[in-house]
């Protein structure tokens, strides 16, 4: 029945099923698709995940955490694909786990942080006059600071005290936790900056005022108006901030702040590979690097991909 | 433009108000600093808890806070409980270290960047475009301690092994008499920084010079019969260049920060490896005294980026 109303719409042309138009969604995964370093990241982070949830079902937690003193610093061989780092665990194993936590480290905090920014840029934006004031001299008091120095000083801040806690069935360390909340609390920052110059310009468009002069209330206009029409802003801002999450944890667990051993991240793996390097171990800093060098790569080409789709003036420059 | 720039230095003073509320309160509670004193056998409880009194650490919050801004103002940003030295004078012995490494660096990361993105605009879509981009890309998703650590890898640990010609993995003391051996020390984390740093700015300058390119006064020079070479260096350059002159303005201020972690790895003497160190004791007034330089530094270089912007560009109005 559906076709047969859209063919009437469209009688001389008469073509059913090709005059049906595209969804703006369709329109920007079809830009996304013709983006070939795009589709190249989208693929190799599909591998990347395969690799790291297909590999903890082959090797478990227990031999990623196994210490073996015996087989120290071993080179890559059989036996251990990646060689094993100065306590002999094994580098292949602690690569699977340490890049689910890396993965899942940024993933939430990028959340936190994207929720806050929207928030917060909205709202700025949106209310103006004090509101604006003091939640932007706020941003830019964050932006002040170089972000490191920030996650050093918060990690700091809210200690290490934090036991292991149990989410949804999964044991999660404290020092995960604390993780997460340092990176979603310092990065949210420039996407609050986007979101309210882009909340201040649509707030003035005939919609937003016929709205209003229907009564819908402030809450309404803010949730159902003015946030779905930054989504492609947020969005892009989600991807390209999950690749800067991920690098904000391996700075964090690299420099000792963060996810604490047994539990293995890809930055804290390289914390002691900094010692060992220096007397040859290279395979302790090639495997982890490249793995987090990769992942990176490829969510930061998926998002420059995504934000041409969302933005189809900026195709000039690609 | 004098009420623009007198409202612009209330908001900064505003901003900077903020900064050390946070600080202030983020350090403050970051642990213990007089943890030293704890397996101190010669300490007593009594003795320790005259220190904390003497120190002023019982007082309510707000007077610590306000005693510390008090002097702050006057420039006495109070003294190391570790190092038990003025924190100014600690900072002011790291400050020449770190902008010797970081203004290096970023010397030649806006050379490269310019030689990179001009080639890149110039040959747009080329297989060098192609390559330059690649790079790019790469460089943006490298963290700061992957190329540090391959490097030492590489020209200290290898070229060391190899036998050959290596370069030493840190721990630079400025020497008059040796100046060969500082600069020695300082290739290794210039160039890590600036491998990594490179790419953003080469894909901004290439941007903004194919942005100029397609300008009509860009044509008009092609087409009373300019060389190719006056078009770019003569016309284009000289537009595409003002954007770059904010980002680097902008990014200046971090520098005083230094890199904590290229300066960790090669042992260098720098303002972030001061931080980190001082972070790692808890000793609050070194942590919030670092920071307290770079903010200031990066409020006020903002404003003054912005005017230097007008005169560069007369089409930009403050408002």
């Amino acid at each position: 029945m559906a076709t047969d109303i859209a063919s009437l719409d469209n009688p001389v042309l008469g073509l059913e099923s090709a005059s049906k138009p595209l969804t703006p969604g369709q329109l920007i995964w079809r830009r996304f698709l013709k983006h070939r370093m795009a589709v190249a990241g989208m693929i190799s982070f599909a591998c990347l995940l395969l690799f790291i949830l297909g590999g903890s079902l082959v090797v478990s937690k227990q031999q990623a955490n196994a210490v073996d003193l015996q087989v120290r610093l071993s080179a890559p061989s059989q036996e251990f694909l990646m060689g094993t780092d100065d306590t002999g665990r094994d580098i292949f194993a602690r690569i699977i786990h340490g890049g689910q936590i890396s993965l899942f480290v940024g993933a939430v905090s990028v959340i936190i942080s994207v929720t806050l920014g929207t928030l917060i840029g909205g709202l700025s934006g949106y209310f103006g006059g004090w509101v604006d004031t003091i939640l932007m001299r706020f941003t830019e008091s964050m932006l002040s600071n170089p972000q490191l120095f920030l996650l050093i000083v918060l990690g700091k801040f809210i200690g290490r005290n934090i036991t292991t806690i149990n989410i949804f069935g999964i044991t999660v360390s404290g020092s995960v936790l604390i993780v997460i909340c340092v990176i979603g609390l310092t990065s949210w920052m420039a996407l609050a900056r986007i979101v309210r110059a882009n909340v201040l310009s649509l707030k003035e468009l005939d919609y937003v005022s016929v709205s209003k002069s229907l009564g819908s209330s402030e809450l309404r206009i803010f949730f159902r108006h003015l946030i779905p029409n930054t989504m492609g802003v947020i969005i892009v801002a989600t991807t390209l901030g999950l690749a800067g999450s991920i690098l904000s944890e391996a700075y964090v667990s690299f420099l000792g702040l963060g996810i604490q051993p047994p539990t293995a991240s890809w930055g804290n793996m390289l914390t002691a590979a900094q010692t060992f390097v220096q007397q040859g171990s290279w395979w302790m800093w090639v495997f982890p690097s490249t793995f987090i060098v990769l992942t990176i790569l490829s969510v930061n080409l998926m998002g420059d991909g995504l934000r041409d789709a969302f933005d189809p003036r900026s195709n000039r420059h690609m | 433009m004098w009420s623009y720039l007198v409202r612009r230095i209330f908001q900064a003073l505003f901003t900077l108000l903020i900064i050390t509320v946070l600080c202030f309160l983020l350090t403050r509670f970051s642990g213990d600093p007089l943890a030293q004193y704890a397996t101190n056998p010669r300490m007593s409880a009594a003795d320790k808890e005259a220190l904390i009194e003497r120190l002023g650490l019982n007082d309510p919050l707000h007077v610590q806070y306000f005693k510390w801004l008090g002097l702050a103002v006057q420039g006495n940003l109070g003294n190391s409980f570790f190092a038990k030295q003025p924190v100014s004078e600690m900072i002011m012995q790291r400050l020449p270290n770190t902008l010797i490494l970081m203004l290096t660096a970023e010397f030649f990361t806006i050379l490269f960047a310019l030689i990179l993105g001009i080639i890149s605009a110039v040959k747009q879509y080329s297989f060098i475009d192609n390559l330059i981009t690649m790079f790019s890309f790469i460089g943006f998703s490298v963290p700061i301690f992957f190329s540090a650590l391959g490097l030492m890898l590489i020209f200290a640990v290898q070229f060391k092994a190899w036998g050959w010609p290596y370069l030493p993995t840190g721990a630079a003391v400025w020497n008059k008499s040796d100046p060969v051996e500082y600069i020695r020390n300082l290739i290794l984390p210039v160039s890590a920084l600036v491998l990594v740093s490179t790419a953003g700015y080469s894909r901004f300058v290439r941007t903004s010079i194919l942005e100029v390119l397609g300008l009509d006064y860009i044509r008009t020079a092609r087409a009373k019969g300019l060389h190719d070479r006056a078009v770019l260096f003569k016309h284009a350059l000289r537009n595409a260049a003002l954007p770059l002159v904010t980002i680097v303005g902008l990014d200046i201020p971090f520098l005083l920060g230094g890199a904590i972690v290229t300066e960790s790895i090669y042992s260098w003497p720098g303002m972030g490896r001061l931080f980190w160190e001082y972070a790692q004791r808890s000793d609050y007034p070194v942590v919030l005294g670092v920071l307290l330089v770079i903010s200031t530094a990066v409020v006020f270089l903002t404003i003054v980026t912005d005017v230097i912007y007008t005169f560069v560009d007369p089409r930009i109005k403050l408002g």
